[in-house]
């Protein structure tokens, strides 16, 4: 094999982890998105354009609830406003690939994507495009047909509500929460963003509690002093799905 | 074209706008004021926070438990092992209490 081709089978075997960890959060997008009124083909054309799994179960969640279309789309974009922090730190190890192949991997950089390419350049190894592409690949490739066994798989489901679908989302969005837990000042922007959604949920009503909520969040961070030397790094925010 | 179809794309759009824009833009900066950071740092946790409160604020007992068994086993468990946990009280109390 060329040094290439040793190199995206190096990158491939280290994406076995996340295949296995996210392929139920794959499955379960499907279900939920034909669940919520998608077809099999715009649930897998949504994980091949989007490729991201909170921004997506956020979509169709919202989608489900009704919620006027831009909104979605605000909300998704926001779900993935971390990913501007990746892509800023990852840009200076990748400036040496042609700016077509940088075009590409920004469009793979997932949070374990992120995480492992900090990982290895942390090694002192260069970020090669073939080791990059391997990972990104067989994530792509299994998240994209695992999403579409899930839609095919859903409308097989007899009574969602039994087998809990409808509160499955929750469940997993608080895990994502929880897995922000060391970045500073996590619990009271938690309780900021808690409190004003359910406020607004009650008064002003739905769509408008996830931005509210968010707000508050986000303000209530940003109005606090700042304290030096303990801005979480990028590197805290990885998590198992991408 | 549908809706939903507009709507897949203008997120993919956007998505895709937050995976270079922070080499784009971010980097061009020498650094990011502490403020527009930590509120940066805080926007995860605070849009996620905001599609658990109510639906919490309108669950039952069944749907409250989940939450909290997997709030504690996320303490010490991955993302996984915390979703089954959850699962798996959720199931098992909507069977029993209906």
């Amino acid at each position: 094999m060329s040094d290439r081709q040793t190199e995206f089978w190096q990158g491939a075997r280290l994406s076995v982890p996340v295949v296995v960890a996210s392929a139920p959060f794959a499955i379960l997008f499907g279900a939920l998105a034909v669940d919520n009124g998608f077809s099999v083909a715009e649930a897998t054309l949504m994980s091949a354009t989007i490729f991201g799994g909170a921004s997506q179960l956020v979509g169709i969640e919202l989608f489900g609830q009704h919620v006027a279309p831009w909104l979605i789309v605000l909300s998704i974009f926001a779900v993935n406003f971390r990913h501007v922090l990746y892509s800023a730190a990852i840009g200076p190890h990748i400036a040496h690939w042609p700016w077509v192949q940088q075009a590409i991997g920004y469009f793979f950089l997932t949070d374990p994507q992120y995480a492992e390419a900090e990982r290895i350049r942390e090694q002192g190894e260069k970020v090669g495009f073939a080791w990059y592409m391997g990972m990104a690949l067989t994530l792509y490739v299994c998240w994209v047909v695992e999403s579409c066994i899930g839609a095919l798989f859903g409308r097989l489901i007899p009574d969602p509500h039994a087998i809990g679908l409808d509160f499955l989302l929750p469940i997993y969005f608080l895990g994502l929460v929880m897995s922000f837990r060391k970045r500073p000042r996590w619990l009271p922007i938690v309780v900021a963003s808690a409190v004003a959604s359910m406020i607004a949920y009650k008064t002003v009503g739905s769509p408008w509690h996830v931005s509210i909520g968010a707000l508050a969040g986000v303000l209530f961070a940003a109005a606090m002093p700042v304290r030096p030397g303990e801005a979480a790094t990028v590197d805290e925010t990885a998590e198992v799905v991408s | 074209m549908s809706t939903t179809l507009w709507i897949i794309i203008a997120g993919a759009v956007a998505t895709y706008l937050t995976r270079i824009g922070g080499h784009l833009v971010i980097s061009r900066f020498e650094r990011i004021h502490p403020r527009v950071e930590a509120g940066l740092n805080a926007v995860p946790a605070a849009v996620l926070t905001t599609l658990v409160a109510p639906a919490a604020l309108s669950a039952g007992p069944a749907e409250l438990t989940a939450l909290a068994v997997a709030a504690v086993v996320s303490l010490r468990g991955g993302l996984m092992t915390m979703f089954l946990a959850g699962a798996a009280v959720l199931i098992a109390m909507r069977h029993f209490i209906g």
